[in-house]
């Protein structure tokens, strides 16, 4: 409902924090992480553009409340141990 | 106290009274002096301010918006390629509705490479939401800066100015200037507490996204401050005459405009030579008059069709140029007074870019044509003058 | 060379007039021809442009006499400061205006001021500039240059008396 310009402030202004914003909830693909196969090289986390992948001993971690399933791990992982998988499935 | 002082130094000045609490610029000629004097008097402790050294003029805007937001007092000072380079933020510093207060040393733009006076960069931002003031002296330079965290900081504006220096005529030309006690700077500006602000304990996003569906209010609002900054440049002014005794013409400054033939529209230090002109013209019997646009935002609309039924022609001398239209200035003052009833012939004179000198000369043979094609109608419109190799000689 | 139309503008308004001085920089480096001016009033000055028809000349580097018209737009009344050495004689200039001469330089690096195969000139040269021009007191450049001087104060300014009193004109 648009407020009259009387009514809102002189900019915009949230007091909702970005981490309120559960955009793995925009997710339609998942990336899934091979242990067996994974260097622990760290590119994945390097190149994560919502900085939703966390080390753990070198191991990625995906977070899922912030994982938009962009792909881009998977894309730059050296040794092809991450796979996009359907949303639902495995 | 009176001083002989450069207009930079005259800035500098103006920021340390009005007490900025955050200086964040990045040096380009010939703004350098008044970056210079404020780490002195920061250095010194003379004022208490923290200066932060950016790495580009884009970052320096961003630095005084991100301070601004937090409740500090900024201020910041560029130059053409600086100030354009700027252009994205300052956009973001009138959107947001921070109060910031900046110098341009107006200079011309390149290519061609050149450090001399012209108003392109000023002109090309006019858009941007900002107030604009043109100075014609360096005492108007440091009265208009703290006069404008005044304006500016008041809950109805709340929109940020840029006070324009001439390159090199008055950025570094010394002359007097009357510099005001301290105390008495702070019984007329007082401490900038801004209602909403960054604050721990309290986090908020400023600038968020607003769909297609609220966006226009903002924008409404933000057209609202700077009408209300209309009203607050004249109420400040005479607060300021008050207090300091001076003034410095309002929005449109007059000089001998009652019974003129003809008028000239101009801003900055050329301004400053046009009234010697009109004075000498006067003394020869000519009635002729001068019209200096002090405030080019907000635009000076009301005083100018005063001005409109009370003149046969109105020269405008704009030192710079929209290309594929005409001067700037020009196109705003014709287009402002094509309402009134009474419309005097209007042309435009391109004049003093990249720092060509305006003499006393070339101003009085504008005045003469202008008088002449105030009766006949102007032939072209648009005349730029001093360029070699066009017929016309202004010399 | 700045400094010396500071001093000049500066001791001018201490004297009680109305002042404007600015230099115009052709390339800022060292070595590049640099001027400077001043004009002084009575009444506030509300002039912007630069001056063509100057009242006095002062010329601080002789070199310039070769390539530069030094005396363009001189008004006829006018006169002209030269920094140029002792005992040479002052040639190939119009009679028509008035020469004043100093060695500014041999006086800058008697004092110490500059380095001595590059004295700097400016504060002693305005000591003959009072000697030339009625209107500007020795007293009030002695006072300016103490002010503006960025260091050796008391050199520069015995270095400017002493060229106040062996300024003598020139005849061509």
């Amino acid at each position: 409902m648009t407020k009259s310009y009387e009514e809102i402030t002189l900019t915009p202004i949230s007091d909702t924090p970005s981490t309120m914003n559960i955009t793995g909830l925009w997710r339609v693909v998942k990336p899934v992480v091979d242990k067996e196969k994974c260097k622990k090289c760290t590119i994945c986390w390097k190149f994560c553009p919502d900085a939703a992948i966390a080390l753990l001993d070198g191991e990625p971690i995906i977070d899922l409340r912030y994982c938009k399933g962009c792909g881009i791990c998977a894309f730059e992982c050296p040794s092809k141990c991450i796979i996009m998988v359907k949303e639902g499935e495995q | 106290m009176r001083m002989v002082m450069t207009g930079n130094y005259a800035s500098a000045y103006g920021a340390k009274l009005a007490r900025a609490e955050v200086i964040a610029a990045y040096p380009i000629t010939p703004q350098t002096s008044i970056v210079e004097k404020l780490a002195e008097f920061v250095s010194s402790g003379d004022l208490k301010a923290k200066f932060i050294p950016v790495e580009s003029e884009h970052s320096a805007m961003a630095a005084c918006i991100a301070a601004q937001t937090a409740g500090a007092r900024t201020y910041t000072a560029t130059s053409s390629q600086g100030l354009t380079l700027m252009h994205e933020v300052l956009m973001w510093a009138s959107g947001a509705r921070l109060p910031i207060v900046m110098t341009n040393v107006s200079r011309a733009m390149a290519p061609p490479w050149n450090v001399w006076v012209d108003h392109m960069d000023t002109v090309a931002q006019r858009d941007t939401g900002w107030l604009q003031f043109f100075c014609r002296s360096n005492q108007e330079v440091l009265d208009t800066i703290i006069m404008a965290y005044k304006i500016c900081e008041t809950s109805g504006v709340m929109l940020p100015a840029m006070i324009v220096e001439d390159a090199f005529i008055l950025s570094h030309t010394s002359e007097p200037v009357d510099v005001p006690e301290q105390a008495l700077v702070d019984s007329f500006l007082p401490a900038y507490s801004p209602e909403l602000k960054l604050e721990v304990g309290k986090p908020m996003g400023f600038g968020s996204l607003v769909k297609p569906d609220q966006y226009m209010e903002f924008r409404y609002k933000a057209m609202l401050g700077m009408k209300e900054a209309r009203e607050r440049i004249l109420r400040v002014e005479q607060e300021f005459k008050h207090i300091f005794g001076r003034e410095h013409g309002g929005l449109l400054d007059l000089y001998e405009c009652a019974d003129a033939d003809v008028v000239m529209v101009a801003a900055g230090s050329v301004a400053s030579t046009a009234m010697d002109v009109v004075d000498a013209m006067r003394a020869k019997g000519m009635r002729v008059g001068l019209a200096r646009i002090r405030a080019f935002r907000p635009f000076p609309h009301e005083e100018l069709r005063s001005l409109a039924g009370k003149t046969e022609g109105i020269a405008v001398l704009d030192r710079s140029f929209t290309f594929g239209a005409a001067g700037a200035m020009f196109t705003e003052v014709k287009s402002s007074i094509y309402s009134c009833q009474k419309r005097p012939v209007v042309k435009n004179y391109i004049a003093g870019l990249g720092g060509r000198d305006i003499t006393p000369k070339i101003l009085e043979k504008i005045f003469e044509d202008m008088l002449v094609v105030s009766k006949r109608g102007a032939e072209d419109e648009v005349e730029w003058v001093d360029v070699a190799g066009l017929p016309r000689r202004w010399r | 060379m700045v400094i010396a139309s500071e001093v000049l503008a500066k001791a001018a308004f201490k004297m009680g007039f109305e002042v404007s001085a600015f230099p115009f920089f052709g390339v800022e480096r060292r070595g590049a021809p640099v001027t400077a001016y001043a004009r002084i009033d009575d009444k506030p000055i509300r002039i912007k442009s630069s001056i063509y028809e100057p009242d006095y000349v002062v010329v601080l580097d002789n070199t310039l006499l070769r390539g530069v018209d030094i005396l363009e737009g001189l008004k006829p009344e006018g006169r002209v400061l030269v920094n140029y050495p002792e005992g040479k004689k002052l040639e190939n200039l119009p009679p028509r205006f008035k020469y004043f001469v100093i060695d500014a330089t041999s006086i800058a690096a008697s004092h110490g001021i500059g380095s001595q195969t590059a004295p700097i000139v400016n504060t002693a040269i305005m000591g003959g500039f009072a000697r030339m021009c009625d209107t500007v007191s020795l007293e009030a450049i002695l006072d300016s240059i103490r002010e503006e001087a960025p260091v050796k104060e008391e050199e520069n300014v015995a270095a400017a008396k002493e060229a106040y009193q062996r300024t003598v004109e020139a005849t061509i």
